[in-house]
């Protein structure tokens, strides 16, 4: 990984599609199901998250020399933690409704696996940009699937997208979309899709 | 440099430096959070009272009551909070009672996470295009002399203190006139003759 040679853009879009950190790793699966009830939650989250993976992998690979491997991990934690905690207060502080419906899911950030995998897969071996421009695409990747599964399961449940009505009044909401199973049945379906173009792709 | 001390260095540099961040973070958002707390609150009690100015808070008892007066001084109500468990959650509803206590003027839910498109509706209910806050209306200007009793399938008469469930949620909305029955009674006795 250390020595790859592609190039900055590709370095962001791989985090969209090819090796995007729901659909084709499936890490930070918890919060994309609890969080992803409205749209704007979703998006909030992912906001939460790209300040959070972009500010860590850049203080990482700052001190990716300097950090001793035995305590590595415990390292990167109490950095992620850092930025997690600026990101929740300040949430709290400045919009309460959405710290009040994203409840513990913003501190839980902590320990989503994609921030972590994304230090030592990647941050804590390679340079400054490459790791910012990295941890860029990943959460931006992951933002993009939340708001897709948010649209979705508002749409669905409330017959809304960003509180805009969307669908005609007479609509009678999907509650079950916009409940857990709706979660796990939005998620597999995404992930089926890409699977399938996946493998189309290959085929051609 | 010797291995572990190394180790040591490096991980009480990064806690040292994460907690002055963090540190100088909180003195600058932690009031902030406070005013939005108290406005949620002072918010939520002139719902409850109308008329509010000016409220007066007295603790009797580890309850705390919220005393609104009028511009005159005149008491306009007593709102507390009531809090109990819900059918997935812990419930904190303002109760806003009338200064004798035998009528409830207006609640407010202020906190829930009961389950969505469900048990949320004792807050609003989205599906309810004429009013999504009617199950929470029903409690307006509603008699608390006898217990509220909470009935479904047939329609509620408010003037025998009566709340229609909301459908596919009876526990929520059963929790919702316990958690306020029971607070009534409790704080009625204690208000009454304390801190009056």
């Amino acid at each position: 990984m250390a020595k790859s040679k592609i190039s900055m853009a590709q370095e962001f879009a791989k985090g969209l599609w090819k090796e995007n950190p729901i659909l084709r790793m499936v890490l930070g699966t918890c919060p994309t199901l609890a969080v992803t009830t409205s749209a704007i939650n979703g998006v909030s989250m992912g906001l939460a998250v790209i300040f959070t993976l972009v500010m860590s992998s850049l203080i990482i690979s700052l001190l990716r020399k300097i950090i001793p491997n035995e305590v590595r991990i415990a390292t990167f934690i109490v950095v992620i933690a850092t930025f997690v905690t600026v990101a929740d207060r300040t949430i709290a502080a400045y919009y309460p409704e959405i710290s009040k419906s994203l409840g513990p899911f913003i501190p839980l950030i902590v320990v989503n696996c994609i921030v972590l995998a994304r230090q030592e897969a990647f941050a804590s071996k390679n340079p400054v940009g490459r790791s910012v421009i990295d941890a860029l695409g990943m959460s931006v990747g992951f933002t993009l699937v939340l708001l897709v599964m948010g649209s979705f399961r508002e749409l669905m449940g409330n017959g809304t997208v960003f509180a805009h009505q969307i669908m005609p009044l007479s609509f009678q909401p999907w509650m079950a979309i916009a409940l857990q199973p709706g979660a796990f049945l939005t998620l597999g379906f995404m992930i089926g899709l890409s699977n399938w173009i996946i493998a189309k792709g290959k085929r051609v | 440099m010797n291995k572990s001390l190394r180790l040591v260095l490096v991980l009480t540099l990064t806690a040292v430096l994460s907690g002055v961040i963090l540190a100088v973070l909180n003195m600058y958002t932690a009031p902030r959070i406070e005013l939005n707390a108290n406005k949620t609150l002072s918010e939520a009690i002139g719902y409850v009272l109308p008329g509010n100015q000016k409220c007066d808070v007295k603790v009797v008892d580890d309850v705390t009551f919220y005393i609104g007066k009028d511009a005159q001084g005149k008491i306009v109500g007593v709102a507390f909070v009531a809090e109990g468990d819900g059918f997935q959650s812990r419930l904190k509803i303002l109760v806003g009672m009338d200064p004798a206590m035998t009528k409830i003027i207006k609640i407010k839910v202020l906190s829930q996470a009961e389950t969505p498109g469900l048990g949320t509706k004792i807050e609003s209910d989205p599906t309810n295009k004429t009013d999504a806050l009617w199950f929470h209306k029903q409690f307006f200007d509603l008699s608390a002399s006898n217990p509220i009793t909470v009935v479904k399938g047939k329609t509620a008469d408010k003037s025998q203190a009566q709340i229609q469930a909301i459908t596919g949620a009876t526990i929520s909305s059963k929790a919702v006139t316990d958690i306020i029955n029971a607070a009534i009674a409790k704080n009625r006795t204690l208000y009454l003759n304390k801190a009056k």
